[in-house]
């Protein structure tokens, strides 16, 4: 089933005054979409929804739906911000456009990337989907950064996330170079690391940028 | 760690070497022993100077090798052959300027891994390299073997094992210098792809240089400002070249430097197969325990406390500014020196003007010496001596570590400990070392809270000493001291534009400071401080003589009573004011000689010692703020320096009077 982005947009506003909200339904008028676009007509024909005197209301096919949709809205925003580095209003009108790409599967891989996350940048939950439930039943905890290792834990370097490049060279020169193995020694109240033999001192905010597997 | 060492000259003047004869320059990392080495081959003659166009200082000197004559230089730290600090950057120069006849790299061989990368750098640019693998004993002790032969023969180059600091493998080292021949040495493949880019560019370098084209056509790729420049003005029809780079680097614009790392990484991996041989089983050493105490908060603060009481309170303090300022101002000064230079000047100089000048109430003997070298250099001394055996011992970057969070809400980072820490023992010097800070905002504040709230250890003595009789007053004056200094702090980085940089640093291994090493540096440092105070002793002692010969003196004392009376001290106080303009620490002296004469109670101690440590810098300090900041900026610190000092003086004084505390 393929639907329409206006059709998705109403799932998502009805997810959110319902779910979120702790309302019964929607109000027709606060959706943002006039009332005789065809999209409701769309979700009707597929049984998602039902429209009674303005009000929108879920079927329980609809709400599944709709968690869905506003998964991969949420999932986009995290991809434009994060990765794309793409933020503020042009960052909110382009996850818009972005999310109605991520349906058969493409959500799934997108979130494994991220490491499925758990909110929005705004701070929202992201429903998790079957993907996020097999990795935590797994266990396998992916890629994090140094300040998610417990004391005397260690990990393989990943990657390192700057967007200062003489840090990045510093950081290497300093041994901190994907493949090598990192013990985190102490994380207060600075952040302590060992690489090799040596052991270095940063703070919180450098600790965030180098990313390791566990 | 070489931020401080040899700070003995101010002056930029490169002199010129001594002795011509061959050129050996010491390269490798920061903490690896370079300095020990370099003292070690060198002797007693040694110039430091700073780097032309810099503030970096560069150590050389001379050695008699097997007969020959050789010109040793010693470099900053570095990392890699691209530069990232100004440090770095110098001691690259030097390797492309001075064309060394031999580069002695020098590695710690527990980061022997690690630290190779560079060694391949170095070879690639066909440089004459011989390795020093240094710390072997620590090594060894961990449990690592290395196999130098294997390594030597891997390389292609001289290869020796050492531990400079006990004295192993100096008599190799000379021997590799000496026979040193630039014969085959070998060559490391990268991949076909990063051959071929640097085939590319190489292939179209064609003038001489200090480096190789292979090593230019790296530096090049890696988007290196002053070799590109370099390279551009050499060769002429530049366009070609120029263009060539552009387009590799835009190539391989997603993952240059990391995939660089990463290929020298896999040839250091395989040279050291066979080479370097790990126990199973980590040692962890007693310097390490020590080191795991020294940061975590829970034993650290208490180690700090502790490190404090002992060396601060109890050598610097007790034995400096108590026993040993006792002995060499009351017993030598006062009782033999003093009156017998003053019977030699009497009847020397009949005139009584003269005879005041030299050995008056405001001598240049009879006050300026006695204060230099009886009060000033017995506590500067010792303080040095304390901070030298800490900056040895490696506590420092872990004093960083623990203070860091708070050192970035008043808008500095952990790196500052160290200049804030050298401002107990001498403000001006400290001053000059917050150049090692990243950012100038940092700088700022960090020259700031110097000026203000960070006493001086002459000062400090003399302040202890005063304060010690009444307990209440000590800590009175602590506590308004480091309030100030953290609400200073804490509306500086609030007020000042930018952000606080990040924090990272390296935690050299903990370590006994060797001796040698520990007074040499006292030493200089203390030579450093001499050559800056006595003259400024001496001038204050002019100017006073000449203020109390125009009766300008008093009507200075006379001018500030009404600002004496406002903050509740007698007119006499004045007179340490004035004394604090030329320096600080003179001040206090004056106001240790107030208190002997019984003129001042509790509180008025309380105020006056407050004051007068906030107070203006002395004209020392206000000279090196204005070379590092910029005469704007220093006048802005100077001058409301002086407005907070009577501030809070009045605001101390009113509170004492109402509360009745003191």
């Amino acid at each position: 089933m393929k639907l329409s982005d206006k059709a998705e947009e109403i799932l998502e506003a009805m997810w959110i005054a319902v779910e979120e909200e702790g309302k019964g339904f929607a109000e027709m008028e606060g959706i943002g979409i006039d009332p005789v676009d065809p999209a409701y007509a769309e979700l009707t024909s597929h049984a998602l929804i039902e429209v009674k005197e303005g009000r929108v209301y879920f079927r329980p096919e609809g709400k599944e739906e709709g968690r869905k949709t506003i998964r991969r809205h949420r999932l986009a925003e995290r991809l434009l911000m994060d990765v794309l580095n793409v933020r503020g209003e042009a960052g909110d009108d382009k996850a818009c456009q972005f999310e109605h790409l991520l349906n058969e599967g493409v959500d799934a891989k997108v979130c494994t990337m991220l490491n499925h996350p758990t909110t929005c940048p705004h701070g929202k939950q992201i429903p998790p989907g079957e993907c996020c439930e097999e990795a935590r039943k797994s266990g396998d905890l992916g890629v994090v950064p140094l300040t998610e290792l417990k004391s005397n834990e260690e990990g393989e370097i990943a990657y390192i996330q700057t967007e200062d490049s003489k840090k990045m060279q510093k950081l290497m020169a300093m041994g901190v170079l994907p493949g090598n193995r990192i013990i985190l020694m102490q994380s207060f109240p600075s952040y302590i690391f060992r690489v090799g033999f040596s052991e270095f001192a940063i703070d919180t905010a450098m600790a965030r940028e180098i990313f390791v597997r566990r | 760690m070489g931020l401080f060492k040899k700070k003995a000259s101010c002056h930029s003047v490169q002199t010129e070497p001594q002795s011509s004869g061959k050129k050996v320059v010491l390269v490798g990392n920061p903490n690896v022993g370079k300095s020990v080495l370099f003292n070690a081959l060198t002797g007693a003659y040694v110039t430091v100077s700073n780097y032309p166009g810099t503030s970096v200082e560069v150590a050389r000197g001379s050695a008699t090798i097997s007969g020959g004559q050789y010109q040793i230089i010693d470099t900053p730290g570095m990392y890699s052959l691209l530069p990232i600090t100004e440090e770095e950057r110098v001691a690259r120069e030097i390797l492309l300027n001075e064309s060394p006849d031999v580069v002695l790299h020098v590695l710690d061989a527990r980061n022997l891994e690690r630290m190779l990368t560079m060694t391949l750098q170095l070879i690639d640019a066909q440089l004459p390299v011989v390795l020093v693998v240094n710390i072997m004993d620590e090594a060894e002790h961990m449990g690592l073997s290395i196999d130098i032969p294997l390594l030597q023969e891997k390389l292609g180059i001289p290869v020796i094992g050492a531990a400079t600091a006990k004295k192993r493998g100096l008599d190799e080292i000379r021997q590799a210098i000496a026979g040193f021949n630039r014969k085959k040495h070998a060559v490391f493949g990268y991949s076909k792809r990063l051959e071929s880019d640097i085939d590319s560019v190489a292939r179209l370098i064609n003038g001489d240089y200090p480096l190789s084209r292979k090593s230019l056509a790296l530096l090049l790729l890696q988007r290196d400002e002053e070799v590109t420049a370099m390279v551009l003005s050499r060769e002429g029809e530049s366009a070609a070249i120029a263009e060539t780079v552009r387009e590799k680097i835009f190539e391989r614009r997603e993952s240059f430097h990391l995939d660089l790392s990463m290929e020298r990484k896999g040839i250091v991996k395989g040279l050291l197969a066979g080479v370097l041989t790990i126990p199973e089983k980590r040692k962890v050493t007693f310097n390490e325990r020590l080191s795991r105490w020294a940061v975590r908060p829970i034993t650290g603060v208490p180690l700090l406390l502790v490190v404090l009481y002992f060396g601060l309170y109890k050598f610097v303090g007790d034995f400096g500014a108590g026993t040993l300022v006792d002995f060499l101002e009351g017993n030598i000064f006062e009782s033999h020196f003093n009156p017998w230079i003053t019977r030699v000047v009497n009847g020397v100089i009949p005139w009584e003007v003269i005879r005041e000048l030299f050995v008056g109430e405001y001598g240049v003997i009879t006050l300026g010496l006695r204060y230099a070298v009886g009060i000033i250099l017995p506590i500067v001394a010792t303080f040095f001596l304390f901070f030298s055996i800490l900056e040895d011992s490696g506590y420092f970057p872990r004093l960083a570590l623990l203070v860091d969070r708070v050192f970035k809400k008043i808008g500095l980072t952990g790196r500052a400990v160290i200049p804030m820490v050298l401002g107990f023992g001498c403000d001006t010097m400290a001053t000059m070392v917050t150049r090692t800070l990243e950012t100038v905002r940092e700088r700022v504040i960090a020259t700031l809270l110097l000026a203000l709230a960070i006493p001086c250890s002459a000062q400090l003595g003399v302040i202890l000493a005063l304060l010690s009789k009444a307990p209440g007053a000590l800590m009175a004056w602590s506590v308004c001291l480091l309030l100030i200094f953290l609400v200073i702090g804490f509306l500086a980085a609030r007020l000042m534009p930018g952000e606080t940089p990040m924090f990272y640093m390296e935690l050299p291994p903990m370590r006994l400071p060797q001796l040698s090493n520990v007074f040499t540096k006292t030493y200089t440092r203390m030579q450093w401080y001499f050559m800056e105070i006595l003259p400024l002793f001496v001038l204050a002692s002019v100017l006073l003589w000449i203020g109390k010969l125009t009766h300008f003196f008093e009507k200075a004392v006379e001018g500030l009573s009404p600002v004496m009376a406002a903050i509740g001290l007698p007119k006499e106080v004045a007179v340490a004011f004035i004394f604090g303009f030329f320096r600080r620490d003179y001040g206090a002296a004056g106001l240790y000689d107030l208190q002997t004469k019984g003129i001042l109670n509790g509180r008025q101690l309380t105020v006056a010692a407050v004051t007068l440590t906030l107070f203006i810098p002395c004209v020392a300090q206000f000279l090196i703020m204005k070379r590092e900041r910029g005469m704007k900026v220093a006048l802005a610190i100077g001058l409301f320096v002086s407005v907070l000092a009577f501030g809070s003086g009045y605001l101390l004084n009113e509170f004492l009077v109402v509360t009745r505390l003191l």
